[in-house]
């Protein structure tokens, strides 16, 4: 009896471990396929320089700063909005009905396909609001996007903080805005931190949204205002792999944009990362 | 006891009823509490005994569906009134959980949040009051190399200790303390009864216990409490040694709670 249960056990791990490898394979092989692919095309040209030659030479600058500005602008958008929310959501509404309807919205949000953002983006953001095609249309619309992810991040982590470090706070004479300012919301960073970084990612490699709001197949020069339209990484990966008479050559630049979207990416959860680190070590 | 020395009422007790919804939770609570004197709230879980600690600092407004009838008078106030500032009252009656509350700061950080919300900015004044503090809680001499360390670093005992000194800091008259040494071991404990002893000639305290002997070695009065009724109340002495209510005698000698 003892054995066959401990035999069950290894058995258990050893299906476990499979599960393992085949998940890090896929990841490994994602990489390295984008990483030797991509890095052919990288040089210094390639990173500030405007496409030239039919997209066949050249860079892709203005789709680097394009992609980084909508991240930025999207963040600028979602973040107070989210957090403010969530705020409201775990500290100052009645827990009641209506809220629970908030938050099953909130949730549904979420699952609602990133073209119909789009096309909201288009019909609400471009047109009602005669932004046109510009950064702070796609900005606004990647917002509204990742914005239910934000709201559950930071409900999640807001939430999680013990009502013990509250009472203590009042205890001593806080008020609830000073609780919420210096003590829940700095307890409730990493969770918070951990919704941005997931926005970052989503925001970044979104081309849905943009196609209608904000992205434009081609341009001369970097975005100057953040009513111009822009270049966008995912969106020119997108053109290079269905426009164009060079096919090969420009498979191989897609892929270099596909590499610069994955550093980028990674490089926004790395730095997170150290900054929920670096709070864990202090006062872990 | 001496109850020839003459004693002042700091708080007051008038006909408290408190409802948790519909729920009744205290019953025509009346009692006096002493200034400079430790009294001790005892009795059996769910007896209203922590309620009507979280009355005195109104720690039960955040308690949603909640209801308070009567008064409760501090220093002849009743702090139920419309125009008491709930935030001066808090300043007031300071408070020490169950569990060690520290906030995930540096031990310095906690100390000085109470003046630091009250708006003060003078760093030698905080300093000061921190350190002070932090003496009158008997914390200093273990922690004063490492003050900007992490509070949560500190062991069980020492969190409490240093709650005890944080709620010092904005010099308060009262002090509650709600099971403070419920989660924390006998030597600790012994620390903190002997800590409560020592302060009692600056505040006045209060504190919620299920130890009985706790109250005994550190209370000067003792409420029992029963089912949301105040039982009996006296010195402490009297109450344990020649209790007047049947129900006191049986809890106190182990025969329910």
């Amino acid at each position: 009896m003892i054995i066959k249960s401990i035999n069950t056990q290894r058995l258990g791990f050893a299906a476990l471990f499979v599960c393992i490898i085949i998940a890090l394979l896929v990841l490994g092989s994602l990489i390295y396929f984008i990483f030797s692919n991509g890095i052919s095309s990288f040089s210094w040209t390639f990173f500030t320089d405007i496409p030239r030659k039919s997209m066949t030479a050249g860079g892709v600058g203005p789709a680097i700063i394009g992609t980084i500005y909508l991240v930025i602008g999207s963040i600028i958008v979602a973040l107070p909005l989210g957090v403010i929310t969530a705020i409201y959501l775990c500290e100052y509404s009645p827990k009641n009905l209506i809220v629970n309807i908030i938050r099953l919205s909130v949730n549904n949000l979420a699952g609602v396909p990133s073209v119909v953002f789009g096309l909201f983006g288009l019909a609400v953001f471009v047109k009602l609001f005669n932004f046109h095609v510009s950064i702070l249309s796609g900005s606004l619309t990647l917002g509204i996007l990742i914005l239910p992810g934000i709201i559950s991040a930071s409900y999640e982590a807001i939430i999680a903080v013990p009502q013990s470090l509250r009472e203590a706070s009042y205890a001593l004479g806080a008020t609830q805005i000073q609780t919420i300012g210096r003590i829940v919301l700095p307890a409730a960073l990493p969770g918070i931190l951990t919704g941005i970084i997931l926005g970052v990612g989503r925001a970044a490699g979104e081309t849905a949204p943009i196609l209608f709001t904000a992205a434009t197949f081609y341009a001369r020069t970097y975005p100057t205002s953040i009513m111009s339209d822009t270049m966008a990484l995912p969106y020119h990966i997108y053109v290079l792999m269905t426009e164009g008479t060079h096919p090969e050559v420009q498979k191989m630049i897609a892929y270099g944009c596909a590499l610069i979207l994955l550093i980028l990416v990674l490089a926004v959860s790395g730095i997170a990362i150290y900054l929920r680190q670096r709070q864990r070590r202090k006062y872990g | 006891m001496d109850n020839n020395l003459k004693e002042t009422v700091r708080v007051k007790a008038d006909n408290i009823n408190f409802f948790y919804g519909s729920k009744k939770a205290l019953n025509g609570i009346n009692m006096d509490i002493y200034a400079n004197k430790v009294t001790a709230l005892i009795g059996p879980s769910g007896c209203g005994k922590s309620t009507f600690l979280r009355l005195i600092n109104r720690m039960n407004d955040l308690v949603t569906s909640s209801r308070v009838e009567g008064q409760l008078l501090l220093d002849n106030k009743n702090i139920f009134d419309k125009d008491v500032d709930v935030v001066e009252l808090r300043r007031k009656v300071g408070m020490v959980f169950q569990k060690p509350n520290p906030f995930p700061k540096s031990i310095y950080e906690n100390m000085a949040y109470g003046l630091e919300i009250k708006g003060v900015k003078d760093k030698k004044f905080t300093d000061e009051k921190v350190f002070e503090s932090l003496k009158k809680a008997a914390l200093w001499d273990e922690i004063k190399d490492r003050l900007n360390d992490s509070a949560l670093r500190l062991s069980g005992g020492q969190q409490q200790r240093l709650c005890i000194a944080r709620c010092l800091v904005v010099e308060p008259e009262v002090i509650l303390f709600d099971e403070p040494c419920a989660s924390l071991d006998p030597i600790s404990t012994r620390k903190i009864e002997e800590l409560i002893i020592e302060l009692k000639q600056f505040y006045t305290i209060i504190i919620v216990t299920h130890n009985m002997q706790q109250a005994a070695r550190v209370s000067d009065y003792t409420a029992f409490m029963y089912l949301g009724d105040l039982i009996e109340f006296g010195p402490t002495e009297k109450l344990f040694t020649v209790p007047k209510d049947k129900r006191t005698e049986e809890y106190l000698t182990g025969k329910f709670g």
